[in-house]
C-alpha cells in the first residue's frame, strides 16, 4: 500500500518548538482531506509524545506513515528509557520535575492520553538507551 | 455564545485583531494544566487560563479550540500572540481571576464539556 513518509527532528532543549511538528503533521492531514476526527486524534497523540521527548528524552526523531486508512507514527528518544511501563501508562503518574509542571505538563497524562487517543500503541523501551513509542490512528472513511 | 460575548461579560482586551469574533463557541474548558485539556474533546471550544506559554496555543490548537482566554489579566507576549494569530485562534485577556471567569461565563450559559462519566 502506498503512504506519505513525513520525518521529524524533535529538539530536547526547545520547549517552545515542542509541538512544531504536531502541527505540521495536522496541517498536512487537512490539505489531504482527512476526516477531522482523525486529524485530531493523532495530532493530540503525537504531540504529547513530542512533549514527552522533550521533557523525558532529550528529543529524537519521529517517522510519521500516512495511509489512506490509517496513520502510523513511531517517536524514538535515546533518553534514559521507562523503567516500569505498566506504571507509566497510569494515569497521574509522572517523573516530570517541577519547572516542567509549571509549564502545563508532567500531570501523569501524557502516555494515558496517548493510548485514549490511538488505535494502537506500543512502547518499546531500554534502560539507558531509550524509549520508542508506535501508535496507530485508524481513518474511519464516511 | 459568540467570542464576541465572551469579550463584553469578562470586559477582556483582544490580542489577536484579525480574529473572527462572530465565531461561536459551544464549550469551555478552564486549567492550567495543559494535559488535562488534551484529555478533553470538544469543538469549537474556548479554554480559560492562566498559564501563559507557547504550549497553550499548541494545545488549543491540537483540540481544533478557537479562543483562548488569559485570566488577571496575565501577559501574553509577541510569541504567543503570533503563534496564535497565525492558526486562526482568537486570544483575549481579562482582568477577572481563573474562578470569577469561569463563573461570569457559566452564568451566561456557557457550559463545560468531556467531564469524566
Amino acid at each position: 500500500m502506498s503512504f506519505l513518509p513525513l520525518h521529524f527532528t524533535v529538539s530536547g532543549y526547545d520547549f517552545t518548538c515542542a509541538g512544531e511538528a504536531s502541527s505540521k503533521v495536522k496541517n498536512k492531514l487537512k490539505q489531504l482531506g482527512y476526516d477531522s476526527e482523525a486529524i485530531r486524534r493523532a495530532a493530540i497523540a503525537m504531540y504529547e509524545g513530542e512533549i514527552n521527548m522533550v521533557i523525558h528524552g532529550g528529543g529524537g526523531e519521529i517517522f510519521v506513515e500516512v495511509y489512506p486508512d490509517h496513520i502510523d507514527i513511531k517517536m524514538a528518544d535515546k533518553g534514559p528509557g521507562i523503567e516500569n511501563i505498566e506504571q507509566a501508562m497510569q494515569e497521574g503518574y509522572s517523573t516530570a520535575p517541577a519547572n516542567v509542571r509549571a509549564l502545563g505538563f508532567g500531570a501523569g497524562m501524557g502516555l494515558p492520553n496517548i493510548k485514549k487517543y490511538t488505535d494502537s500503541l506500543r512502547i518499546e523501551s531500554e534502560i539507558g538507551k531509550g524509549t520508542t513509542i508506535y501508535m496507530t490512528v485508524q481513518v474511519n472513511h464516511s | 455564545m459568540k467570542i464576541k460575548d465572551i469579550i463584553t461579560i469578562l470586559n477582556a482586551r483582544l490580542l489577536t485583531p484579525q480574529a473572527d469574533l462572530e465565531q461561536e463557541v459551544h464549550t469551555a474548558c478552564g486549567s492550567d494544566m495543559m494535559s488535562d485539556v488534551l484529555a478533553y474533546v470538544k469543538d469549537q471550544s474556548a479554554l480559560i487560563t492562566g498559564l501563559t506559554n507557547p504550549q497553550v496555543v499548541r494545545t488549543a490548537e491540537m483540540m481544533d479550540m478557537i479562543c483562548i482566554v488569559f485570566v488577571r489579566g496575565k501577559h501574553a507576549d509577541d510569541t504567543i500572540v503570533n503563534l496564535a494569530t497565525q492558526r486562526n485562534i482568537a486570544v483575549l485577556q481579562t482582568p477577572y481571576s481563573m474562578f470569577t471567569a469561569c463563573g461570569m461565563l457559566y452564568e451566561h450559559g456557557l457550559r463545560g464539556g468531556g467531564e469524566k462519566q
